[in-house]
């Protein structure tokens, strides 16, 4: 079980997102840099938040070309389970990993805050257990707000490809959505920052459940029953 | 007003032959009295130029001597004063809190947390180019002072702010704090520094000169720490980062003149910041530094750009540095000498590399994809030399241009007004009935200077690094440090009354530094050191410079009784509008070390069987209080009386119950709206998620055994020394209070009720709690709402 954390220029979660596997999961993790071509053994890469390239242009626009990206797009093609938080799922978004595009937040201000997040009925494995719990996972970006078109709703409801919902919509996201994930069921993406939610200080310690949930879906010795438990509704 | 005589302590021998004409024509002007006053430098000052020089400087020299001797690059006025403030422990160490790097000798100071790990932090102000433009000035502010603590070798691990504005229902304040949080935020989230703190005041006196002053803190090895310093002749000097531009001319001297209605037409004088680029630099920088030997000195290229970090590492490594303006990276063509030495472009270090390893610095910029350019030589001259085209264009003694500007000391006044306004008393205001007892609480929660500041931190990251265990909102924000296996936390609070320095200059100071001392005991946290950022109004008027005076001597006597160091921080000079002087403002930040989490303590109540106790007795001072201003509109009275003896045994006395186990279950300090704004703060503690029911918590507080000659006072007086403790069990806590002679009373509890009430003799109160937390927590962001928006 290898952990590949992705690091663009810009990217400023990069330690946050090593620390949550390596530290609060006890796996073996490392970084993969965004000149690299290959991604090495990896059992899960994850692309991790920040503000790749400055968010110049567009977030995400510009880290879709670096050169580890093609090595991703394979990766992730090939059944590879990809995880992206915040910078990472406007990357992923870019990259066309995920459908959707993520725009500046409805208060035109960033915002950073812990949300509650309701888990959707998604893969049975991703929310074994947890279907309609919440979830308490802090949120930081300027450009969280989810857009997609009707027809491409439709597709993730059908497809039941949406991983949580905000309670309190803080960023002006379409039918309220905080995380989805890709047809296959292999690549994960949400604006919420589950590596802000594992130390004993943290607001909450529910970022474990969701690295967990995601891990799952391939590896089944993650999906204890307890694993997305948290607040009751 | 005296004539200053500037004195040239050391002259150094003259270069007298002449520079050859500059590559640029239009510098080949001849030096009028017309000039050196534009570049703000007095008669005896050029004079004294031309002695050290030994003939007349040019032009390029000229912008070099206004921007070094600069009040913000020289301190001319006021290092005399700060000579007075301890730069290091005089008690004993225990295993942390010695001074590695003192203040004044790097661009940061640095102290001791044990187990061979230190951190490095700094104050510095932004308030001219804030004022003039406030998203780029603020923006820039933060840029600037991370630079100065990853220059030494510091990981960036926290950012505070504290801001001043005028009042906040005037459209240009609101402009102002919109576009200066903007621009902190823009910044600070951008580079993945978490803004974890600060403080923010409205008051009329900041009307068109708001205060922007930036702290961060950084966290390393012993091994780790990088200086300052050109030494090793021969070695070649690099210039990494951002590319020259035009921006910024003269940001130096523009922040040592008084602000004007010509100001606007300053702008080109405020920079321009990219954090994207700043972030590449600090992964860059602390990659090279890491490489054992490969750095010699590095130095960021903040105020004056190239001309001060080039002659003050040379000065600082007692040689001198030849430098080729040809290899400076430019981001405009046909820039002359006098633009690429002056251009504030940010994002920009020198470093000064051991010679033979070029090829390992460029290997690391060229992965993070940014310049490094091999700019000239370290030199046995002691001079710095500056080339362009092949031509000298400016030869000056690096010394000169640091160690000797000149120093001043101007004549210091006492405003007749003070003696008037602190001989006030209350005797002549009418004291609050019940009724205006009521009104007031609210008023007082709902004024900008005490509500929530959430509409501000909720746009600032302050989460990122995810280390952040006591969030904004608290008396003291908490960082836990990584020290290799081990950890620590770091507290830091920032504080300054501006209000209490201007009635009464010295005590607003102490309070400063003991309010500080007083939130970081109610943390859980030993004090390490601190940092000030010394805002005032132009020093050539007497009652601005007996302000300074007062206020640097008062913090100096805190700072001496409690044994905390001053390890840096910055003086910002000329804060005036049209209308005046802004108050007094010595910001003061002090870093505090935790050893262990479950010392941690917030200022928020935890349950309902907890008890609330008074520490510190209930002297019913009014002056300067912000009762007085929301309720009666009055800035009169003294300030209220500091007693260092009582602060300190207070404050151990705290840190001793604290450490002694689980019985303090929140502390809070009485501050601005005294003794009711402090329990009622402690009953709001944030919901745990947005748009969560957050707990709900009332208390029950009977005052009547204190017989307050004055409710008002009694209610919402501000005298110091005092804070309000929740426990479970009162009796350990009075018990070893009164032991240690620590005025302590049980002032009621906290209940399951929705209701704060009060009694104090006949007078009783209730307010509903969530009625209270409304108006506290929404006043800043109605105010700022902006319709149509979420």
């Amino acid at each position: 079980m290898k952990v590949a954390v992705l690091q663009f220029p810009g990217s400023n979660c990069d330690q946050d997102a090593f620390h949550i596997f390596a530290s609060g999961l006890r796996l073996p993790t490392r970084y993969v840099w965004h000149k690299d071509t290959f991604l090495g053994e990896a059992d899960l890469v994850v692309i991790p938040g920040g503000f790749s390239y400055g968010d110049y242009l567009r977030c995400g626009a510009i880290a879709r070309f670096s050169p580890v990206m093609a090595a991703v797009r394979e990766y992730a093609a090939q059944g590879g389970l990809v995880f992206a938080i915040c910078n990472g799922f406007q990357i992923a978004c870019e990259a066309g990993l995920l459908p959707g595009a993520l725009i500046r937040n409805s208060s035109l201000e960033f915002r950073c805050l812990t949300c509650e997040l309701r888990v959707e009925d998604s893969t049975e494995s991703f929310n074994a257990g947890a279907l309609g719990a919440t979830v308490r996972v802090p949120i930081a970006h300027g450009e969280g707000n989810y857009r997609i078109d009707e027809a491409g709703l439709a597709r993730l409801e059908a497809n039941r490809q949406i991983l949580f919902r905000y309670i309190h919509n803080p960023n002006g996201s379409i039918s309220g959505i905080a995380g989805i994930r890709n047809e296959q069921g292999n690549v994960f993406g949400m604006m919420p920052h589950p590596e802000r939610a594992f130390e004993r200080f943290h607001s909450s310690r529910d970022g474990l459940a969701v690295a967990k949930a995601v891990l799952a879906t391939r590896f089944p010795e993650f999906s204890a029953k307890s694993a997305v438990p948290v607040v009751p509704v | 007003m005296a004539e200053a005589q500037p004195t040239l302590t050391n002259p150094k021998p003259a270069i007298s032959a002449p520079l050859p004409p500059n590559p640029d024509p239009i510098l080949n002007k001849t030096i009028t009295e017309e000039l050196v006053r534009k570049h703000g430098l007095l008669p005896d000052e050029y004079e004294l130029i031309r002695r050290s020089l030994g003939r007349e400087p040019t032009l390029t020299e000229l912008g070099i001597f206004s921007v070094m001797w600069s009040e913000h690059c020289s301190y001319k006025n006021s290092r005399r004063l700060l000579k007075g403030f301890p730069t290091e422990k005089s008690g004993e160490t225990k295993g942390f809190g010695r001074v590695l790097v003192k203040a004044g000798e790097e661009n940061a100071g640095i102290i001791d947390v044990g187990n061979g790990w230190a951190v490095a932090f700094k104050i510095e102000s932004h308030n001219h180019p804030s004022a003039v433009e406030p998203f780029e000035g603020a923006a820039t502010g933060v840029g600037g002072i991370i630079r100065d603590i990853f220059t030494m070798g510091a990981r960036p691990v926290l950012l505070t702010d504290s801001l001043r504005f005028g009042d906040l229902s005037s459209p240009v304040t609101k402009r102002l704090l919109r576009g200066v949080v903007a621009g902190i935020a823009h910044y600070g989230n951008c580079v993945g520094v978490p803004t974890v703190g600060g403080d923010v005041y409205f008051d009329p006196s900041y009307e068109g000169n708001p205060l922007v002053n930036a702290l961060c803190l950084g966290v390393l090895r012993h091994d780790q720490i990088r200086l300052g310093k050109a030494t090793g002749v021969g070695n070649p000097v690099y210039y990494v980062g951002a590319a020259t531009g035009r921006d910024g001319l003269g940001g130096a001297s523009f922040a040592s003149r008084e602000l004007s209605e010509a100001s606007a037409a300053d702008r080109p004088a405020v920079q321009k910041g990219d954090p994207f680029m700043e972030k590449l630099l600090i992964e860059a920088c602390l990659e090279m530094m890491a490489v054992p030997g490969l750095v010699v000195g590095i130095q960021d290229m903040g105020a004056a750009g190239l001309t001060c970090s080039t002659c003050e590492t040379a000065s600082r490594g007692g040689a001198g540095i030849e430098i080729e303006l040809d290899r400076v990276p430019q981001r405009e063509s046909g820039m002359n000498s006098y633009e690429i030495m002056l251009s504030e472009s940010q994002e920009r270090m020198l470093v000064i590399v051991q010679r033979g390893r070029e090829p390992e610095i460029e290997a690391i910029f060229a992965k993070w994809d940014l310049h490094a350019s091999n700019i000239g030589t370290v030199t046995d001259t002691g001079r710095m030399l500056v080339t362009q085209h092949g031509v000298p264009v400016a030869d000056i003694p690096a010394p000169v241009l640091t160690d000797q500007a000149p120093l001043y000391s101007r004549d210091a006044l006492e405003p007749p007004s003070l003696a008037i306004t602190q001989a006030w008393t209350p005797a002549a205001l009418a004291d609050l009935d019940a009724a205006g007892a009521r009104a007031a609480l609210p008023r007082l929660l709902g004024h900008p200077t005490i509500a929530s500041k959430r509409w501000i931190y909720r746009q600032y990251d302050h989460m990122v690094q995810h280390g952040t265990v006591v969030l904004p909102g608290s008396d003291a924000g908490v960082v836990r440090l990584r020290l290799g296996k081990k950890q620590k936390f770091i507290a830091i609070s920032n504080d300054c009354n501006g209000r209490y320095c201007a009635l009464n200059p010295r005590r607003g100071a102490m309070i400063a530094m003991a309010e500080c001392l007083r939130n970081l005991a109610c943390t859980g946290a030993a004090p390490l050191a601190m940092t000030d950022n010394l805002n005032f109004g132009n020093p050539y008027k007497p009652e601005n410079f007996f302000q300074l005076g007062e206020c640097v001597s008062g913090l100096s006597e805190v700072c001496r009784f409690f044994d905390v160091p001053v390890v840096g921080g910055n003086v910002s000079l000329y804060n005036e509008s049209p209308a005046g002087a802004i108050d007094p403002t010595p910001t003061v930040a002090v870093v505090g070390l935790i050893e262990k989490e479950r010392q941690v303590t917030r200022q928020f109540v935890r349950s309902s069987a907890e008890k609330l106790i008074l520490l510190g007795g209930a002297p019913f001072e009014l002056g300067g209080s912000q009762y007085l201003g929301v309720i009666h509109g009055l800035k009169t009275g003294d300030a209220p009386a500091v007693d260092l003896a009582a602060e300190k045994a207070l404050d151990e006395f705290l840190l001793g119950q604290i450490k002694a186990g689980r019985r303090i279950r929140a502390a809070h300090d009485l501050s601005e709206g005294g003794l009711l704004v402090a329990v009622a703060e402690m009953l709001f503690a944030p919901a745990p998620a947005e748009g969560a029911a957050p707990p709900a918590f009332g208390a029950v507080l009977d005052l009547t055994p204190f017989a307050a000659p004055r409710l008002d006072a009694l209610l919402f007086g501000e005298s110091q020394g005092r804070i309000v403790v929740a426990v479970k069990d009162e009796g350990p806590v009075l018990e070893a209070a009164a032991a240690a002679g620590i005025p302590a009373s049980l002032i009621g509890r906290v209940t399951r009720g929705r209701t704060l009430s009060v009694s104090a003799g006949p007078f009783s109160a209730r307010w509903k709690v969530a009625e209270l937390r409304r108006v506290w927590e929404t006043s800043i962001e109605s105010a700022m709402a902006r319709p149509g928006l979420d």
